[in-house]
């Protein structure tokens, strides 16, 4: 006969390990050294362990189980799950639907982008680091760069052109990641119609991108010193047919949520985070902003020189999903604002930085192919310039030297501060970077939004985190 | 090579080009060929053979010098002195603690001994002149070359909303005994961040409510972000010509 047998719960592995740690091992002898860190978990330790071996029928072991008695189950939503924005696996352990415990796993979209970075020139890591959070990919490329610029010191070189068409295109960005967040988002709470008109919008930023940078994702549009061309003929048009349109656009989004009684139902209330929650577990950007504390790195510790530009940081208390929505609606806002001025601010001028040191010597141009050298440039160096040629080749092969040191330029990107913390050791390629990314860390804040809560809420929860795993992996 | 003083105008005294800016940091991929027996044919010489001197061209321009350990000289600047000097009154270790204290490119750095970082953090984010309420970042980055030995820096930035003011704290361990203090207690948002560390770089977290690998599945061996981690991968033939692994190829530091 089979006998059920009942072992008490023993504290996992590692809460173990870390407990001896501290109080014995304060000297910082090798305690880890001779043992296994994942080791330690006791299999049997985990509830309930039925004997199987000495024979009997199986009908007799399952009717032993009184189903009443442990109703606490264990959901694994993800890694493949529509509503979860990607590859995050969130384990929920529910009773009933109430979630009693949220544990969202990540890494299965780890590429390696900062390691990668490291084995090429710093100008390549431009076309790593725009693939990190793929959504936002000028935001990566803005950080990265005002990082190697500022260990090259050449801040106050970069001409105002250059500045203009990087706010102008980060604000475009800005609205097309919002408008994502917000087709997904509500796509996941059955508002479809959102987005299908979120994803046509964004189609049109993407057209325009298109026309500016080649491509329509991962543009490795902004360069050290500079952006890689200058925008075409059409282009300013294009933004200037887009903008009046897109602030009609938003007041459509307005009247179709704002006060629809689904959504509000769904999302008001849900996925509740005060301002001390936020600072506590590092929460930037918009989710931080709907607590109640007007965080914009924009107006705080400006860069790009966002401080000469007229917009509102805005702000909502309630620091629920809701808040989150209007939050995010109204930035797109102040974005189009921002996108305006920066048009009327439009000076012909150069786009790269004077030293042609630095300066990438290709003058790309877009050809009926994509984007490519220009003819007139490949000209010149194959026909009348050895010293030219010379110059592009080692500038494109070996890449320009940065000095030692270490810099971090945050910025503001649509999920929070976004950072790219740069270490040179002098070379021609990026000794370390790694990415501060938002995403990443406002993850961290699952669990309190959800636990105790319905698990139709975790949807809504996670999606107002509007976490982004190219990001959060890297 | 003469005290390295950070912040600006640095580069353009040295005589000897961007190759001559090699000091500020204790780093180098140079190095990484002299410490690792595991790097490309261990000693450095150039192009044509020789070796014994820093030149790696064969044609004098580039010259690469063993990384040192700089510390920058007061006053440093902006609001550094301020807080510095209010730390200083707050933190009666102060000089025990700090290893040193580095000004260079508008940041300011400072180096803090594991011992000292748990009551330091404490300090930087309750003292009322300081106030770095929000921790910004943890991440690692490994110098296989610091003449300290201490190869692995656990990197934090700190952030005062208050003042607008950044920071970075380093701690700096050596790969035998990577123990570093978890930061848990005073930053909760480090959590995931030093456990993305410790998955990178190995180090270990000590009083970390469960440091277990985040990026990386479980079983993983290594930890990938080391620079001797070895990468693998074979040389593949393009077009008649040899390209080699990706850390095999031609580095022009």
């Amino acid at each position: 006969m089979t006998t059920p047998e009942t072992h008490a719960t023993q504290p996992s592995g590692t809460t173990e390990a870390s407990a001896n740690e501290s109080a014995a091992d304060e000297s910082y002898t090798s305690y880890y050294a001779e043992s296994d860190p994942y080791g330690g978990a006791e299999p049997e330790g985990e509830g309930r362990v039925f004997t199987v071996g000495g024979g009997g029928d199986w009908d007799d072991v399952v009717d032993a189980i009184d189903p009443s008695e442990n109703e606490r189950i264990v959901v694994n939503m993800g890694p493949q799950h529509p509503s979860t924005h990607g590859v995050l696996r969130l384990v929920l352990e529910l009773e009933g639907e109430t979630v009693m415990q949220t544990r969202p796993v990540i890494g299965y979209l780890h590429t390696g982008i900062e390691k990668n970075m490291e084995f090429r020139n710093w100008t390549q890591g431009v076309t790593f680091i725009t693939r990190a959070d793929y959504l936002a990919p000028m935001f990566n490329e803005a950080t990265y760069c005002l990082g190697v610029e500022r260990l090259l010191d050449i801040e106050d070189q970069i001409p105002e052109r250059v500045k203009v068409l990087r706010v102008l295109v980060l604000e475009l960005q800005r609205i097309s990641s919002h408008l994502v967040w917000l087709g997904t988002g509500g796509l996941e709470l059955g508002a479809l119609t959102a987005m299908l008109l979120a994803f046509r919008e964004r189609e049109d930023i993407s057209r325009i991108f298109e026309m500016i940078t080649g491509l329509r994702m991962n543009h490795a549009y902004i360069r050290p010193g500079g952006v890689a061309q200058d925008i075409p003929p059409g282009a300013v048009d294009a933004i200037r047919e887009f903008v009046p349109e897109m602030r009609r656009r938003i007041d459509e989004y307005e009247d179709l949520l704002s006060a629809n009684p689904i959504w509000i139902a769904r999302t008001k209330g849900v996925g509740y985070l005060d301002t001390e929650a936020c600072m506590q577990l590092g929460v930037t950007g918009p989710m931080l902003r709907a607590s109640g504390l007007a965080w914009d790195l924009r107006k705080e510790m400006p860069v790009l020189g966002y401080e000469t530009y007229d917009f509102d940081v805005v702000t909502e208390t309630e620091g629920d999903c809701y808040a989150r929505y209007l939050v995010r609606i109204n930035e797109m806002r102040q974005s189009l604002r921002i996108i305006s001025q920066a048009l009327d601010r439009l000076r012909p001028g150069p786009t790269m930085v004077a030293d042609k040191k630095i300066a990438w010597p290709a003058q790309l141009a877009l050809g009926a192919d994509g984007l490519g050298n220009s003819l007139d440039h490949i000209r010149t160096i194959m026909g009348t310039s050895m010293e030219a040629l010379i110059h592009h080749f080692k500038l494109v092969t070996e890449g320009f030297r940065v000095p030692a040191g270490q810099a971090y330029v945050p910025i503001e990107s649509p999920r929070g501060e976004l950072g790219a913390h740069v270490v040179s050791d002098g070379g021609t390629r990026p000794y370390r970077v790694h990415v501060r990314d938002p995403s990443f860390v406002n993850l961290q804040s699952v669990p309190a939004l959800t636990e105790g809560g319905m698990i139709s809420d975790v949807v809504a929860s996670v999606a107002s985190v509007d976490p982004v795993m190219g990001g959060v992996d890297r | 090579m003469t005290e390295p003083t950070g912040q600006g105008g640095e580069r353009h005294a040295e005589p000897t080009g961007r190759g001559g800016n090699r000091h500020a940091e204790p780093t180098g991929r140079g190095g990484k060929r002299h410490a690792e027996p595991t790097g490309r044919g261990g000693k450095r010489h150039d192009m044509f053979g020789a070796s014994g001197f820093g030149d790696t061209s064969g044609f004098g321009g580039l010259v690469v010098r063993e990384p040192q350990l700089v510390s920058s000289p007061k006053p440093y600047g902006e609001w550094f002195d301020d807080a510095t000097g209010a730390l200083e009154e707050a933190y009666p270790g102060f000089a025990d603690g700090i290893e040193r204290v580095v000004v260079h490119r508008g940041e300011l750095t400072i180096y803090v001994k594991r011992e000292a970082l748990i009551e330091l953090v404490t300090l930087l984010r309750d003292d009322p002149r300081l106030r770095f309420e929000m921790c910004a970042s943890v991440s690692g980055v490994d110098y296989p070359a610091d003449p300290s030995g201490r190869r692995l820096h656990a990197v934090y930035h700190l952030l005062s909303m208050t003042f607008r003011r950044r920071l970075r704290l380093e701690v700096s361990v050596t790969a035998e005994d990577p123990h570093v203090p978890s930061v848990t207690e005073v930053y909760p948002t480090a959590n995931w961040q030093e456990r993305e560390t410790w998955d990178f770089f190995g180090i270990r977290f000590d009083g970390h409510p469960g440091l277990t690998r985040i990026e990386m599945p479980d079983d993983w061996p290594g930890h990938p972000q080391r620079k001797d981690y070895p990468l693998g991968g074979i040389p593949v033939e393009y077009k008649g010509a040899m390209v080699p692994p990706p850390d095999e190829r031609r580095s022009y530091a």
